[in-house]
């Protein structure tokens, strides 16, 4: 066997997993891609005694279930790169070159990737990322950031342009690098770590919470009740819904359509003071936890949040009739940042974007958790790959989350008010735990010692992918429309970081 | 335009009339109140994720504390968390509640230099740094300025340049990597100027204590003008905070 054959949260022995020679490793995962419906969810690599244990995991979308393989080679090795034969595996590949000196003989792009404090090349420092150069007369370079106009994450643009015309822009990120995945190690105390997992990326409380609660428990091999999954989906969705909305506001700012920007703005607000009125907290800090809920979904929870909904639909189609019609604003949407399918499925996109570049991935489908196998979720797909179908996907998506809450609160599971307690983790364990947030698929994967506890634990934000499709999106387009590409892609600074 | 008209029109009234007197929805976790109740001390000092909670008395330091609940939820009688949003301060010690207590908090009018509300009374223009901040913060601060909580209208704003700024709102633990940006910031806003330290992870780093991947110096250097609580702080928290900071004296 060349792999290992597990479910989205599934927990297996760790020995389970083969061990292959590089070249059958590489050889073997890449044949997958060769068809469209693998693709890629983690990629990474970890110390293993002396050596590097690299672990690859393909998604197999049309099955739900993941194709999980190692390789265990020599730390500052020089291999030959998975990149060269699909170009998706590039940022996994980087993260491996920063975090363990592995050198690739034909990597396009190894660069830095987040500058995270424990690389062990320390003379690489993030104020001297190597950009890419031009040497013309008539092309000059634009940079912006770490520090942006507005109240946004840190991160640098670097753009070469041809008088007002981007020709590429180069993105560095880790300015946000706080060390999480260590984190997760160092803090011994479940709710530390559930804490942990609720800051990844403060805009995916839900979604990031979700995965690692799923984790976790796949881990204790604890049987996770219906009411827990129940009100985590309804999070999920929720969650979906209050950052569409917002999402739309700003696109409608960067547009100048001040109307727009006041109306969606202001149709966020019922829906975060929802959160806060069922846990207390705007953002949904506190609602998910492992085993446990501190604040169960009922019939009341259930009623109000239908009368939000009842209240929110009409006001959100009355703008949407609107902002989709209005000229000025179509004028700037469309054929704007054009992200295409081609470019989509060679980076590997995940989530909204590689919907809106025709690409049929959503978790909550080909993967389902939680309650998504009762929803039978059919993903909404453009094919245009810009701003104008990113907007209209977040339009179509949070009427399709709505009707997906009416339904799902028609019959609410009770409460279980007898829950057993969390085993410990298992010992010498691998899980791996896979979410559709708002913004795509997010992956957990962990790795427990002989006594249960966490060896490793592994976050991918699904801007991890997707940054680079920005970068190839805003080519050829005009400088100034650089802010309303960056918005619609929306992507996670501290996601990317950790 | 008739459409505009009806749209404007079906947003009915949006706007929080008066900001210092609104109510919060729901179960906000705000300033906590500890009983003198007998409980056991220790098991409740180990529960909290970020060791906000100590004894002798029992006390908790909102500048630490993520607002999980936990404490509240395994020791109800013991801690209970009111919707009091009125939680910032300009004093490190003034974020410690102690058993016993159940004051409102104001800022400590000594510690506020003349010149804030000589300059800043009418109009502060504020930069922010976000410094491995996760977003959180940051959304609440853009609501601020929201047709909800509408800032501006006491003509407090975020500016994109620090050169137009009177101060600096940072969030996030401050990771290594944002250190010097940080730094180049701040020297850029012209004097006098503020610092506003915006949610738990900046006031102490919250969770993220400990990690090798921060730097922290910058904090050490000046004198800090408000400490504003929250994981992430709530809209109101915030504003009503800075009114406090820049009101006439
Ligand atoms: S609410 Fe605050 S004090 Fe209580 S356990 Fe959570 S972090 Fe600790």
């Amino acid at each position: 066997m060349n792999h290992t054959i597990v479910k989205n949260n599934q927990c297996i022995p760790v020995s389970s997993i083969p061990v292959l020679d590089y070249e059958r490793f590489l050889e073997h995962n890449i044949s997958f891609l060769r068809e469209e419906h693998y693709h890629c969810v983690n990629f990474y690599g970890i110390q293993h005694k002396e050596k590097i244990k690299l672990i690859c995991c393909i998604a197999n979308d049309n099955d739900a279930t993941i194709n999980v393989s190692s390789s265990i080679v020599e730390s500052k090795q020089t291999l030959p790169s998975f990149s060269q034969h699909h170009f998706s595996f590039h940022i996994f590949e980087r993260e491996i070159h920063e975090n363990f000196e592995i050198n690739y003989t034909d990597h396009p792009w190894l660069k830095p990737l987040r500058f995270s404090f424990n690389r062990p090349n320390n003379n690489n420092t993030i104020a001297n990322y190597p950009f890419l150069k031009i040497d013309s007369e008539e092309l000059h370079e634009v940079g912006v950031g770490p520090i942006h106009a507005g109240i946004i994450e840190p991160g640098h643009f670097r753009f070469i342009c041809n008088g007002e015309q981007i020709l590429h822009l180069e993105i560095q990120l880790g300015f946000q690098h706080r060390g999480i995945e260590t984190l997760f190690l160092e803090k011994k105390k479940l709710l530390q770590r559930t804490a942990l997992a609720e800051s990844i990326a403060g805009d995916t409380v839900t979604g990031h919470t979700t995965a690692f609660v799923n984790l976790w428990e796949s881990l204790c091999n604890y049987k996770t009740e219906p009411d827990l999954q129940f009100a985590r989906t309804i999070a999920l969705e929720l969650e979906r819904i209050a950052i569409h909305t917002g999402d739309l506001s700003a696109m409608c700012t960067d547009v100048a359509y001040q109307l727009g920007s006041s109306v969606y703005g202001r149709l966020r607000t019922p829906v975060i003071n929802y959160f806060q009125v069922w846990c207390g907290n705007r953002l949904a800090k506190g609602l998910i936890r492992p085993g446990k809920n501190n604040f169960s979904f009922n019939k009341i929870l259930g009623d109000s949040l239908i009368k939000i909904f009842d209240e929110y639909e009409p006001d959100f189609n009355e703008i949407s009739s609107m902002t989709f019609t209005l000229p000025t604003v179509l004028a700037r949407f469309e054929k704007t940042g054009v992200l295409t399918p081609e470019h989509a499925a060679s980076i590997g996109a995940v989530g909204m974007i590689a919907r809106t570049s025709g690409i049929n991935r959503d978790i909550r489908t080909s993967h389902p958790h939680d309650f998504y196998s009762t929803l039978h979720h059919q993903a909404i797909i453009k094919r245009h790959g810009d701003v104008y179908s990113r907007a209209q996907i977040r339009k179509e998506e949070i009427l399709q989350s709505i009707k997906y809450i009416r339904e799902l609160t028609k019959t609410i599971p009770e409460e279980n008010k007898n829950r057993k307690p969390l085993n410990p983790p298992m010992p010498d364990s691998f899980a791996i735990s896979l979410v559709e947030g708002w913004r795509g698929e997010i992956c957990h994967c962990a790795i427990t010692d002989e006594q249960g506890e966490l060896m490793h634990y592994k976050v991918k934000d699904p801007s991890l992918h997707n940054w680079l499709g920005l970068a190839l999106a805003v080519r050829n387009n005009e400088i100034s429309d650089f802010p309303i590409c960056n918005k619609s892609f929306d992507l996670s600074y501290c996601g990317h970081d950790l | 335009m008739f459409n505009n008209l009806k749209i404007l029109y079906h947003q009915g009234k949006q706007y929080i009339p008066d900001i210092t007197k609104a109510t919060v929805p729901g179960v906000f976790r705000g300033r906590p109140i500890i009983s003198s109740e007998k409980i056991n001390e220790n098991e409740l000092i180990e529960l909290c994720p970020t060791g906000a909670i100590s004894s002798n008395p029992i006390r908790i330091d909102l500048g630490k504390c993520t607002f999980c609940g936990e404490c509240a939820f395994t020791f109800p009688e013991k801690i209970q968390f009111t919707s009091d949003y009125k939680i910032a301060a300009n004093e490190r010690g003034q974020l410690v509640i102690k058993e016993g207590e159940d004051k409102l908090m104001v800022l400590n009018p000594d510690l506020i230099r003349n010149e804030i509300s000589k300059y800043f009374s009418g109009s502060l223009k504020l930069r922010q740094v976000c410094a491995g901040g996760d977003g959180s913060n940051e959304l609440e601060l853009n609501a601020c300025g929201n047709v909800n909580f509408d800032m501006g209208r006491f003509g407090i704003e975020f500016v994109a340049s620090p050169r137009h700024a009177d101060g600096i709102v940072i969030t996030g633990p401050i990771t290594e990597n944002m250190a010097e940006p940080l730094q180049i910031c701040y020297d850029a806003i012209p004097e006098p100027k503020l610092i506003i330290l915006a949610g738990t992870d900046a006031i102490s780093s919250g969770i993220f204590e400990g990690s090798a991947a921060l730097n922290r110096n910058f904090l050490s250097k000046y004198k800090i003008d408000l400490f504003v609580p929250g994981n992430p702080i709530h809209p109101l928290t915030f504003v009503n905070g800075v009114l406090d900071l820049i009101k006439k004296r």
